[in-house]
């Protein structure tokens, strides 16, 4: 008997061709008589544009076709989630040109676009191009943009601001903050990333002209949304008439959900030059210009509480950055995806959070890994650290006081999703968070912690240890919640699947998500492989193609394996009960007689009366001897609508020592336990958490955007931009607890951003945990030698 | 202004004219359509790049075509023998040191370098080792077990290939 490939770490079938050199990304892609584009970018944060000269441009060699703005006969690019919840709230709305006309708000808008014979053509007709710039005033902060005298970017928005709005009980919150027996205050700092994933985007346009359709490859984590804001959103070519297609895609981490301009121009550029296909591959220093950034909040907190603990109220003002013009889905994310998750895994009964949305003179800013939900457990984690500190508790026995207890659930968070559910009831729904805070502890020795500063100490180290207890919302979404008053996308959130049982038995498998490197090839194999009784290897998983695969809302919010694999088991489900009725017919049985067993469909009493799931399939596909009625082929489709998000949770657990001497900051441990419910591969499991560790650790202590006041990008280079190496990183110490989600069968809760979410707070709260003795009650990141050694610097000083 | 360059590509002897400007990643990739070796940077960062020429790892994008003229180059195409894995390759697999695979050829022939020189790496000698390519899904820990295992796997001559792990 085959073991049971759900909950196996089987070996990745994707990966046979990735380690070969045999994958297939946007750039491996070569097409008869393709051409190439290169995009003129904006030298100038701000800047009217009084004229585009490309007139030697197209002089150039090689040079096939220049485009500037005027020639872009589109609107706008689609805006989709705007921040939505109170009655009557205004967004400001701006959204990216195709090519600019007037003016640009950020350095590396785009301005012109070259098609030529090669690449090398394409950049060499950039230089070329003259364009005439009336420089104006820039600024890159967003409590500088909100500021009186601010450089104004948008008529539309004044003082920057592109909306105000609140989440939960004011008054109650200021009643409670009033009667606080303590209230602590802290301003911090998100820092805005750059998310690096290692393929940058990139795609080709191709229009045929004999039939007017359009097929666009994109490195893409949502080809079929794509086909709605590139086609009839902003280019008005109806759904039919193109086709998207994402090919193997080198990561993503949210900067692949959106849509962006050089989509719709590579279309029009090949139906501008007659139909050559036309490639644009983005560099990298293009793509910390072009694609979206993460994070960057100010944020001022106020938590209010007991002496003996109880947190009794949370209050967060916050400022969120969002760039020159407003990137697919970015109002959406400070807002629900930060704001109404602000008291993580905390009983807190009264929370009130403002969040601004403001321009500035940067990039866009929208889902990088985690999307909101990494800055809600910043301020979180930090708050109960700063409350502890200051009534003189324990870390870990704080978050023991005011964790949701195990009976609580169904619990309905104050100011949380249910609060704008429109009907479909978001609350988080199961969770227990001690045991996984216990485990990590034993697995740390926090006992020991005191002696081991000590010892550190006398090696001139400070050595400080940071918790995360932190919970998780993902699987998006129920769509009468997504679509509920003004809270939605304008999108649904359901998923898709279609299996067929092709007549030698072999399955394909279609999903309407779309992997960047999560192996969904092998993790949809096993779900199919247990459903359907037939071995891993003889299912196949297409996908990322809207040409053939069902519409699906794409890969992001680690929905895939909670929304996507119920999707897949419901059309197993279907697969299943038509064949029962085929087995039933073969074998002269009534279909409520027939037991399945795997692939063994068998009449109940006579298990020798038996046909597999490959006779049936064989035996139904050429339907020589259908029953009248009954539809030939195993081909069935299934879509599912979450009825809730799932909530995985844990906690993790960093040690750092720092340098006295040289501010440096090692990371000598890190401990994770965390409860993503059950798992379809634990391997692949542990990869991402191991993945997004990596990426929240980098937030902590090493990466971050840097703009001067001119709004120049200072880290405009993997130069200046410092992505964590491996030689900085430890290896990471995993556990589990197991709380399975009660949302979908077979009780997942997905795992592609809890790394990410928990990590950065672990580590700065150990930072500051190393640096508490000296007095640092708090630091903004990222820990970088010299930010650190001015503030020991500045602790001493302030000591002496 | 063209520059004749012969290679030894994967054991096969390549001839291209070349404008002295391109450099060996673009003529692997776009001339002899060898796509497996990736550019994921323009600053000599990422080592997404990394083939070997003339029996040492280089980034590719870091060379000009016409420098490598007379060399021999391995890329990650060529790193498997006669079908079978390299053991570097096989480990990748097993240990799941790669997600979105965009990073591994390089990683693999860094990796081959490494344990062509040392035999026996510790963990930091493979995290220095593979200190200049980046990797933005893995979070390096299981890239690091899959070199250890390799390394393993290179001494005994036997591989642990279940088709599980863990
Ligand atoms: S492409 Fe990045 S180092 Fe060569
Ligand atoms: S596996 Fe994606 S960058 Fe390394």
């Amino acid at each position: 008997m085959a073991i049971d490939a759900l909950g196996a770490s089987i070996k990745r079938r994707e990966d046979p061709r990735f380690i070969t050199g045999a994958g297939n990304y946007i750039d491996d892609i070569k097409l008869p008589s393709m051409v190439h584009m290169a995009i003129l970018r904006s030298p100038y944060a701000h800047a009217n544009i009084r004229s585009v000269d490309v007139t030697a441009a197209r002089a150039m060699p090689g040079v096939i076709d220049v485009i500037v703005g005027a020639d872009v006969p589109y609107n706008p690019l689609p805006m989709v989630w705007p921040a939505g919840g109170s009655a009557g709230l205004r967004n400001n709305v701006n959204s990216p040109r195709i090519l600019a006309t007037d003016s640009v708000k950020w350095t590396g808008e785009g301005v012109a676009a070259v098609v030529a014979e090669t690449p090398a053509q394409a950049f060499d007709a950039l230089a070329a191009i003259v364009v005439d710039y009336e420089p104006l005033p820039a600024v890159v902060d967003a409590e500088k943009a909100v500021a009186p005298g601010a450089p104004q970017l948008h008529e539309n928005a004044p003082n920057n601001v592109v909306f105000e709005w609140s989440v939960g009980d004011s008054a109650g919150t200021e009643a409670a903050i009033e009667a606080a027996e303590v209230v602590v205050r802290q301003r911090l700092v998100n820092q805005r990333l750059i998310p690096n994933p290692m393929e940058t985007r990139g795609d080709i346009g191709w229009y045929n002209p004999g039939t007017e359709e359009y097929t666009l490859w994109m490195s893409s984590q949502t080809p079929h949304i794509q086909r709605l804001l590139v086609g009839i959103f902003t280019m008005g070519i109806p759904e039919h008439k193109l086709r998207c297609i994402a090919p193997d895609v080198g990561g993503a981490f949210g900067t692949k959900i959106f849509c962006y301009a050089d989509y719709a121009l590579v279309l029009l550029a090949s139906k501008r030059i007659g139909g050559r296909p036309v490639k644009w591959i983005e560099g990298r220093r293009e793509n910390y210009q072009s694609t979206i950034h993460g994070r960057d909040h100010i944020t001022y907190l106020e938590i209010a509480g007991k002496r003996d603990g109880e947190i009794t109220g949370l209050r967060v003002k916050t400022l969120a950055n969002l760039g020159g013009r407003l990137s697919t889905i970015g109002p959406g994310i400070p807002t629900t995806l930060y704001a109404r998750v602000l008291s993580g895994c905390y009983k807190i009964p009264n929370v009130y959070a403002e969040v601004t949305g403001v321009y500035t003179n940067t990039t866009f800013v929208d889902a990088y890994r985690g999307a909101g939900r990494p800055e809600a457990t910043y301020v979180i984690e930090r708050a109960m650290d700063l409350f502890a500190r200051e009534i003189g508790m324990d870390r870990a026995e704080i978050r023991r006081r005011n964790f949701i207890a195990p009976d609580a659930f169904p619990y309905d968070n104050p100011s949380g999703l249910g609060t704008a559910s429109g009907g479909a009831k978001i609350y988080i729904d199961s969770g227990n968070y001690e045991p996984a805070l216990d485990k990590a502890l034993a697995m740390v020795g926090y006992d020991d912690l005191d002696a081991r500063k000590v010892e550190a100490r006398l090696r001139g180290k400070y050595l400080g240890l940071g918790l995360s207890t932190y919970l998780e919302v993902c699987g998006v979404a129920p769509s009468k919640w997504i679509g509920a008053v003004g809270e939605g996308w304008g999108a649904a959130m359901w998923e898709s699947s279609n299996i067929r049982v092709h007549l030698t038995g072999k399955v394909v498998l279609t999903m309407g998500t779309s992997p960047q490197g999560q192996g969904h090839e092998t993790t949809y194999s096993q779900v199919i492989s247990h459903e359907l009784g037939v071995p891993v290897d003889d299912v196949i998983v297409q996908h990322s193609d809207t040409q053939g695969t069902p519409f699906g809302y794409g890969s992001y919010g680690s929905r895939t394996s909670s929304v996507g694999s119920t999707a897949a088991i419901k059309a197993a489900g279907k697969i299943r009960e038509k064949a029962r009725r085929y087995a039933a017919h073969m074998l002269e049985a009534a279909p409520e007689d027939i037991e399945i067993d795997g692939a063994n469909y068998s009449v109940r009493g006579s298990p020798d009366k038996v046909k597999t799931l490959q006779e049936i399939a064989f035996a139904l596909d050429l339907a020589f001897d259908a029953p009248v009625g009954m539809e030939p082929y195993l081909d069935e489709t299934a879509y599912y609508d979450p009825t809730n998000c799932t909530w995985p949770f844990g906690t993790h657990i960093a040690i750092v020592e720092i340098d006295e001497e040289t501010g440096h900051v090692d990371l000598v441990r890190y401990v994770a336990v965390d409860d993503v419910g059950n798992k379809i591969n634990p391997m692949i499991v542990d990869g991402q958490l191991h993945g997004g560790i990596a990426q929240g650790v980098g937030q902590a202590l090493w990466e971050g955007a840097v703009y001067d006041d001119q709004g120049q990008l200072l880290s405009g280079s993997l130069l200046d931009y410092a992505l964590p190496r491996a030689a900085w990183l430890p290896s990471f110490e995993l556990d589990e607890t197991v709380t399975p989600s009660p949302v979908n069968p077979i009780g997942v809760k997905g795992v592609g951003e809890a790394g990410a979410i928990a990590s950065t707070a672990a580590v700065s709260n150990a930072v500051v945990d190393a640096l508490g003795p000296l007095g640092v009650r708090h630091l903004d990141m990222p820990y970088t030698p010299q930010t650190v050694w001015r503030a020991i610097q500045t602790a001493k000083g302030g000591q002496a | 202004m063209a520059e004749h360059v012969t290679l030894v590509v994967n054991g096969q002897r390549r001839e291209v004219d070349v404008e002295p400007r391109r450099l060996l990643v673009e003529v692997l990739r776009e001339d002899f359509d060898l796509t497996g070796t990736h550019v994921a940077c323009d600053t000599s960062q990422c080592g997404a790049c990394t083939v070997h020429m003339d029996g040492q790892s280089v980034k590719s994008c870091t060379v000009l075509a016409v420098q490598a003229d007379g060399a021999t180059v391995t890329t990650i195409e060529g790193l498997a023998a006669g079908g079978e894995l390299h053991p570097i390759q096989a480990a990748f697999w097993e240990k799941h040191g790669l997600q979105c695979g965009f990073c591994t050829p390089g990683m693999i022939m860094s990796a081959a370098d490494l344990l062509a020189r040392v035999p026996d790496p510790s963990d930091q000698q493979i995290r220095h080792a593979i200190h200049g390519n980046l990797c933005r899904c893995t979070g390096y820990h299981n890239i690091v077990a899959a070199i250890r295992e390799a390394a393993v796997t290179m001494h005994t001559g036997s591989a642990s290939d279940s088709g599980i792990v863990g």
